[in-house]
């Protein structure tokens, strides 16, 4: 039960510091690690898939993403504009009252019932696949629609225009 | 797997939603104070990550698989809006040599 608010802290700890740390590559590392602590807490809510997907698609492919767009963009250097620090601690400002007002609602709403995990074999893949496949089965093949539509995006945006248009 | 099945037990369901309120708030105050678009994004990975643990925290909590399933559906365009968004950042940084996210204020009233 302790072992919930050890990787909570952990979360919170590293997010922190994804968005605090100066270098852009030091915080895509803070990134990685912060995605690696809520594969953890998906592990402990029996969520195997989900973790085994977050792992590799977050922790693998868009961290990849990002540290390769960093380093072709040859940004890896601390010369990055800052804001005043007027602006940051409004920003800050206005992010806790937003965490003030959540929180104050979730405590009008008294949902503090502990979590038992009433179907343990919920988050296995078997059970998702039947879900996925029989009660999804339209948004899952939209969802390919999407990545292909992604795909051709991304190739024409990224590309180099040819000079004779 | 029955240590950690009984490990979990106990646990309110306001701290994972806590927790969940935090880390969105740290993904929303990270947009509010970079101004590195790159940053940006990553911050809001951490926002789309926060609502993640929270759809799988519900669904454990009232044993329905179709919460990890939207979390599923929700990582697939997640990567999508990854690809299409380091996609703008590059073009973005060949036209004008920077990512400072207020040289692009052309929009702006």
């Amino acid at each position: 039960m302790s072992l919930f608010y050890f990787i909570a802290f952990l979360s919170i700890f590293f997010a922190v510091m994804v968005i605090t740390t100066k270098n852009p590559v030091h915080s895509v590392l803070y990134l990685v690690i912060t995605f690696f602590t809520f594969t953890v807490h998906y592990i402990l809510l029996n969520a195997q898939f989900l973790a085994v997907v977050n792992f590799i698609v977050y922790m693998g492919a868009i961290m990849v993403l990002f540290l390769f767009v960093l380093m072709l963009l040859n940004l890896n250097k601390e010369t990055e504009p800052m804001k005043s620090v007027l602006v940051k601690a409004i920003g800050t400002i206005a992010g806790m009252c937003l965490l003030v007002t959540i929180a104050g609602s979730v405590k009008v709403l008294e949902v503090s019932n502990p979590v038992v995990l009433k179907n343990p074999e919920i988050g296995l893949v078997d059970n998702l696949g039947k879900v996925l496949f029989k009660e999804f089965l339209l948004p899952f093949e939209i969802s390919s629609i999407l990545l292909l539509t992604a795909m051709v995006g991304a190739v024409l945006l990224a590309k180099k225009e040819p000079k004779d248009i | 797997m029955e240590a950690i099945i009984q490990d979990i037990q106990g646990i309110p369901l306001n701290h994972y939603i806590l927790l969940s309120s935090i880390i969105f708030t740290i993904g929303v105050i990270g947009v509010l104070i970079r101004r590195n678009v790159i940053i940006i994004m990553m911050s809001i990975e951490l926002m789309l990550n926060a609502v993640n643990l929270l759809l799988a925290a519900f669904s454990a909590y009232h044993g329905d698989a179709s919460g990890q399933v939207f979390v599923f559906f929700i990582m697939a365009l997640a990567a999508a809006e990854v690809a299409v968004g380091l996609a703008i950042i590059v073009m973005v940084y060949r036209n004008t040599k920077s990512i400072d996210i207020n040289l692009l204020n052309k929009l702006k009233w």
